[in-house]
């Protein structure tokens, strides 16, 4: 570390420093933000070891990569920030599959000026959602670009796990018959950022969902290694997910609305904003489809969970080629669930 | 939800259902026409049409305020962006379809600037925030969104704001009704029979119930006005076959709990210091409607981007094969479109009855297409 120090004569300024050019020039500057942000606050060998590339022994099995990039506007919202965002929306995506997460990598692209005290709160957020997954952050890239070609910070990260033996989850896997759970409240994360916008700033009590669930996985294959599909209904909501697993497994899905958790807040904001909760992003929820049998056995270990108190089983797969996603409405009608036209909401993560 | 989830409760509607199926005479039909888009969504959302009998139909009306903007206005306002001035509007109007393939979207990614904005307070803090460029609130929709738009237009001129302007496409819902009641395919052809009117909601909570009772009698159709939410169309579809059954042909409020007969005076008031009524008005679907639209008024000219700037005249037209004109005045359902989910749907709308969930086809498609043997069809022929 002694030879460290005199590289860097001065430490940077985190409190009233700027994001310049040169912290991706590959230059001392670009070393020394490295080494007083991303090395110190993530904190781990791997990454501490200095390589473009971070080493380790492969494990047995079954592994899997996933990538996730993060845009989200406003970076700070009630509930978390992109940093912890990119954190637990890769760890989510490697879950899915049943997989536990090992390792993460992380790309920042930074925009010229943006303040380092606000950089050093996310690589912080970051690098807790981190250590209280046990998923470390163990290679990374820093970018700068002009002002006004990015939005203070963009963060792509990517994350490895490895599949435990015996489970075989997919989209593609949901077979008529099969019930649907979900781990609970829908549409927290983006009404969360919704209330956060500058233009559309209202108050509300609710924060984002944004959690890690691998743990939450690793309980629910351990008890029902059978579970066919699991997703996160991020983008687009339930309704999306649903619409894509049924185009995947080509089978109907039927709904029924009265059992889908959503919070009053949610609903009300969602009603003066003219949105449907089934199409707002979760950050924080699974959806789990399992053979019928299983599904009492697997709501209760989802229940047990602190993430899933609310889960609930919210629905039937059908035996229909066409994939159509129906719910049967809390008023007692029929209608279709469909895919998310256009877009509702930008840059929600 | 309060005031909510008191009328969207299941087994209210469930006695309703039974009274409607009760009430409604078997050896005829009925065919109501609600005119607000609001309607039609919740009438879709909610999956109304499985609690009522086969012989009650929903015929859809052009209460869609963005459905029945012309294609010249469109291009108007893409002209405005390309010519540099920031447009900001409601989101819905974003992906209108206009002229030449072209859209509000398509003109902001090509460059233009064009904002989507929530209200027009957002218009005017724009305005206030970019003094160097002319920006311009392209103002849709019909009674209920034009109060906002006076008091836009109100505080801009209290406080001076020499870049504000406002492209006024403000339509009224009572000649708009009065002219599908006369036009030859109702009066004359009876090609499109309608029974009864459920009246709009949000519209009529400005302008009152009132202006309903001349065409009730004069055209002799029972007009309800109904709420939004499920059980107030279900109620006020009692209310209509009752009158039907009764041959009675009065202006029933069902929607008491917001709306008078008077109306919103003040916003009234407001809205007739800074409108005045247009001579006439082109609607998609309707043609040109006499008296149906808003125009600025001469005292507050220089809000007017119809003055200030110079615009074409327009002359882009609805694409071949699109039903929307006939969808908009009840004559085709959105399934007598050929266009209807096979080139048409939500992701790609031709017609802008397809663009905003209160259009009729994108109401169709989005919640109610797997009713229809058609689009079973139709995706099975994609699938293969």
């Amino acid at each position: 570390m002694s030879q460290m120090e005199k590289r860097f004569p001065a430490r940077i300024n985190m409190r009233r420093g700027k994001v310049d050019m040169t912290h991706g020039s590959g230059g001392r500057a670009m070393a020394q933000l490295i080494e007083e942000l991303f090395v110190k606050h993530f904190d781990n060998d791997l990454l501490a070891q200095g390589n473009d590339q971070a080493m380790f022994d492969a494990p047995k099995g079954r592994m899997v990569i996933s990538v996730d990039g993060h845009v989200v506007s406003p970076l700070f919202f009630p509930g978390g920030n992109i940093g912890s965002l990119s954190v637990h929306g890769t760890i989510n995506d490697v879950a899915m599959s049943g997989a536990v997460p090992l390792y993460l990598s992380a790309g920042f692209i930074l925009e010229e000026g943006y303040p380092l005290a606000d950089l050093e709160k996310i690589v912080m957020s970051m690098a807790k959602a981190a250590k209280d997954a046990g998923v470390p952050v163990v290679t990374g890239d820093t970018k700068v670009v002009e002002r006004g070609k990015g939005d203070g910070v963009f963060i792509t990260t990517t994350g490895i796990g490895v599949v435990p033996d015996g489970l075989d989850i997919s989209g593609a896997n949901a077979r008529a018959g099969d019930a649907i759970l979900i781990s609970g409240h829908i549409g927290d994360h983006g009404v969360a950022i919704m209330s956060s916008r500058e233009n559309l700033a209202f108050e509300t009590q609710i924060e984002s969902d944004s959690a890690a669930l691998h743990g939450l996985v690793a309980d629910m294959v351990a008890a029902v290694p059978e579970i066919h599909t699991l997703r996160d209904p991020t983008r687009g909501g339930l309704a999306a997910t649903l619409n894509e697993i049924a185009y995947q497994s080509k089978v109907g899905i039927k709904l029924f609305e009265e059992n889908i958790p959503l919070r009053g807040e949610v609903d009300a904001a969602c009603e003066f904003l003219g949105l449907d909760p089934l199409y707002v992003a979760n950050e924080g929820k699974l959806v789990a489809f399992c053979p019928a049998e299983k599904a009492k056995a697997l709501l209760k270990v989802m229940r047990a969970h602190p993430f899933a108190g609310d889960a609930a089983i919210i629905g039937e797969v059908l035996d229909d080629d066409l994939g159509f996603v129906t719910m049967e409405t809390g008023f007692g009608g029929i209608r279709i669930v469909d895919w998310l036209a256009g877009e509702q909401l930008p840059r929600i993560c | 939800m309060k005031y909510v989830d008191e009328f969207r409760d299941k087994d209210i509607a469930k006695k309703l259902s039974k009274e409607i199926a009760k009430e409604a005479d078997p050896s005829r039909q009925y065919k109501l026409m609600e005119f607000c888009g609001g309607h039609t969504h919740a009438i879709f959302r909610f999956g109304v049409q499985d609690l009522m009998p086969d012989n009650v139909h929903f015929v859809h009306g052009p209460g869609c305020p963005v459905c029945v903007l012309p294609i010249p206005r469109i291009d108007n306002a893409i002209e405005l962006a390309e010519q540099g001035a920031i447009v900001c509007t409601y989101g819905d109007m974003m992906r209108v379809p206009a002229s030449k393939k072209n859209s509000l979207i398509k003109t902001k990614a090509a460059g233009a600037d064009i904002r989507m904005v929530y209200s027009t307070m957002d218009a005017l803090k724009i305005a206030r925030d970019n003094p160097d460029s002319e920006v311009v609130f392209f103002a849709i929709g019909f009674e209920t969104t034009t109060p906002p738009t006076a008091v836009a237009i109100k505080v801009a001129a209290a406080e001076g704001l020499q870049n504000f302007t406002v492209f006024c496409n403000h339509v009224l819902t009572p000649a708009a009704i009065q002219h599908i009641l006369q036009s030859p395919e109702v009066r004359e052809l009876g090609q499109v029979h309608i029974d009864g009117f459920y009246g709009p909601s949000h519209v009529s909570s400005i302008i009152g119930s009132a202006p309903y009772d001349y065409f009730a009698e004069e055209f002799q159709k029972p007009v309800v006005i109904a709420g939004f939410e499920p059980l107030d169309v279900m109620q006020s579809t009692l209310m209509l076959i009752r009158q039907i059954n009764e041959e009675r042909f009065e202006v029933e409020n069902e929607y008491t709990r917001v709306v008078t007969p008077e109306g919103n005076e003040k916003a009234q008031d407001i809205v007739s210091e800074v409108f005045e009524i247009r001579r006439s008005f082109e609607w998609r679907g309707l043609g040109e409607v006499p008296y149906s639209a808003l125009k600025i008024k001469e005292e507050f000219a220089e809000f007017d981007a119809e003055r200030r700037f110079s615009l074409t005249e327009g002359t882009g037209t609805d694409v071949k094969g699109c039903e929307c004109p006939a969808i908009l005045r009840g004559v085709k359902k959105p399934t007598d479109c050929k266009l209807f989910g096979t080139v048409c749907t939500p992701d790609n709308p031709i017609g802008s009855c397809m663009v905003s969930s209160e259009g009729s086809c994108a109401a169709y498609w989005s919640y109610g297409r797997f009713r229809l043997d058609m689009a079973k069809d139709n995706a099975k022929a994609a699938a293969e």
